[in-house]
């Protein structure tokens, strides 16, 4: 059964159209990576599953939500969906454990003993327990985004959404990000992201899309990334190399 | 019938300088409050309360204090409410007050970033805990310095209370002067004594402002 389904969506931002018609579905359990050039629409897709971004047309189901009709409860919908991005935006008034505990303390009304419990839960999982009382100012780049992790998987999500999650590091803190990542897949969460780090797509992900030019132009198992069946795809991943 | 400055006098303008902090206190309660409803409507996602605010500020920015002033002392008595001086100038303060600081919180407000809200509306906070719990707390770093420098411009505002014969620092100063009439003497006085109350709170101001920028330049060092 899938978790998380678009189905023909498409999305303009005022006369540029940015989705010109999307499909895809992510299984229970599965990890999806979400790959193309710089501008191809991969950060709107996957805002507009988690609402940030109302389509144009086309429907999206995510864990039953019908996120494209206007009636849609987002307070329900955020809570089955975990969304990580580039920038970390961690609260920086906030120690670590006060950014993890946060939402499960006011959202989902817990208290302070049961919160601090499943923030340090989260915390353990990213390996930043240590942590738990600096300020993210305080922290790397690699722990930031660690913890920027933590703090979503304490909402206890039935997807997560990670977008170039490790864009910003150095090559030693992507390593530390994606080992979290991985770690998580294994764990059978299901899980989309878009990236850029071909050898990870490789190793962690169940199904491949690619995107060009707003449409999913090729889509498949990680295989596709080794034996591309179309030239763009071939271009982008021997741009890669 | 000339007199020399005595004690009498200089206990006359300090009670008079005790007025001018009281009505400094009452004008930055009164304007702090109003001027949170104000910083909260000019952010409101709903259209009327942006609309209402709005007006509110240009009408306020647009009328001198002193004009308020009047209004609210001479213009109120004729609906039929009495009023003090000191109510009057209350009253004018944190009208004038709240839309001035209502402004500089809407901008401190509007300068944490889009993506604190995004943020938190990711993990469901509703948007009354997005704002208390997310934005407010930032801002409200971001608005020390500035807040704490307009009181300066506060302080110095209640002088013109004297117009409608409340008895604070400036008045005082005006009536020791009608006895005596030493000018410069009673008005490097009144100077002083203003000084002596605007100082400490404007070298706040400017430290908390040289802290504030330090510790940006050390988040930059460190995000860099
Ligand atoms: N909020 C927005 N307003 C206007 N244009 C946008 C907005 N967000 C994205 N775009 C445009 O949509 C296109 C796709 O952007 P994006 O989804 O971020 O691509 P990707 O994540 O694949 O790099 C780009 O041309 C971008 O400039
Ligand atoms: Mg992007």
């Amino acid at each position: 059964m899938s978790v998380v389904v678009l189905k023909n969506v498409k999305k303009s931002f005022g006369s540029l159209p940015v989705l010109h018609g999307v499909s895809f579905a992510v299984a229970k359990g599965e990890v999806l990576a979400l790959i193309g050039a710089s501008g191809s629409g991969k950060s709107t897709a996957l805002r507009c599953i988690d609402r940030l971004e109302i389509v144009d047309s086309g429907e999206i189901e995510v864990c039953g939500h019908m996120v494209h009709d206007p009636g849609l409860d987002l307070r329900r919908l955020r809570l089955d969906v975990g969304i990580v991005f580039q920038s970390y935006n961690l609260f920086p008034h906030l120690t670590i454990k006060e950014n993890v505990t946060l939402a499960p303390r006011s959202v989902k009304k817990l208290d302070r003993r049961a919160a601090d419990e499943i923030a340090m839960q989260s915390l353990q999982k990213v390996g930043l327990a240590e942590k738990a009382d600096n300020y993210p100012e305080q922290l790397s780049g690699g722990q930031q985004q660690r913890a920027a992790i933590a703090r979503s998987l304490a909402m206890e999500p039935k997807v997560m959404l990670f977008d170039e999650v490790t864009s910003a590091l150095d090559p030693k803190l992507t390593g530390e990000v994606l080992k979290v990542i991985e770690a998580l897949a294994a764990s059978g969460m299901t899980m989309i992201m878009v990236t850029h780090e071909m050898g990870f797509a490789r190793r962690v992900a169940d199904q491949v899309v690619f995107m060009h030019e707003g449409l999913v132009h090729e889509a498949g198992s990680a295989d596709i990334l080794t034996n591309p069946s179309t030239p763009e795809l071939r271009e982008f991943v021997s741009n890669d190399l | 019938m000339n007199t020399a400055i005595n004690s009498g006098h200089l206990v006359f303008l300090l009670n008079g300088a005790m007025w001018t902090l009281v009505l400094s206190l009452l004008a930055f309660a009164g304007g702090g409050l109003g001027g949170f409803v104000v910083a909260l409507g000019r952010t409101s996602p709903i259209k009327v309360l942006r609309i209402l605010s709005s007006a509110y500020v240009q009408l306020i920015q647009g009328t001198p204090l002193l004009v308020i002033l009047f209004l609210t002392f001479f213009g109120l008595p004729t609906l039929g409410f009495s009023i003090t001086p000191l109510f009057a100038a209350a009253l004018s303060l944190t009208i004038y007050v709240s839309a001035y600081l209502g402004e500089i919180w809407r901008g401190c407000i509007e300068s944490v970033p889009k993506a604190q809200w995004e943020a938190a509306e990711c993990l469901a906070l509703s948007r009354v805990q997005r704002m208390f719990k997310v934005i407010l707390p930032q801002a409200v770093r971001i608005a020390t310095p500035p807040t704490v420098g307009f009181s300066v411009q506060i302080i110095k505002n209640t002088s013109l209370a004297s117009v409608v014969g409340f008895v604070e620092l400036a008045r005082a100063g005006q009536l020791i002067n009608n006895s005596i009439f030493e000018p410069f003497a009673i008005y490097m006085i009144v100077a002083l004594l203003y000084f002596c109350l605007c100082f400490p709170v404007s070298a706040l101001s400017k430290r908390l402002e040289r802290t504030g920028a330090a510790r940006l330049r050390t988040l930059k060092a460190a995000s860099a």
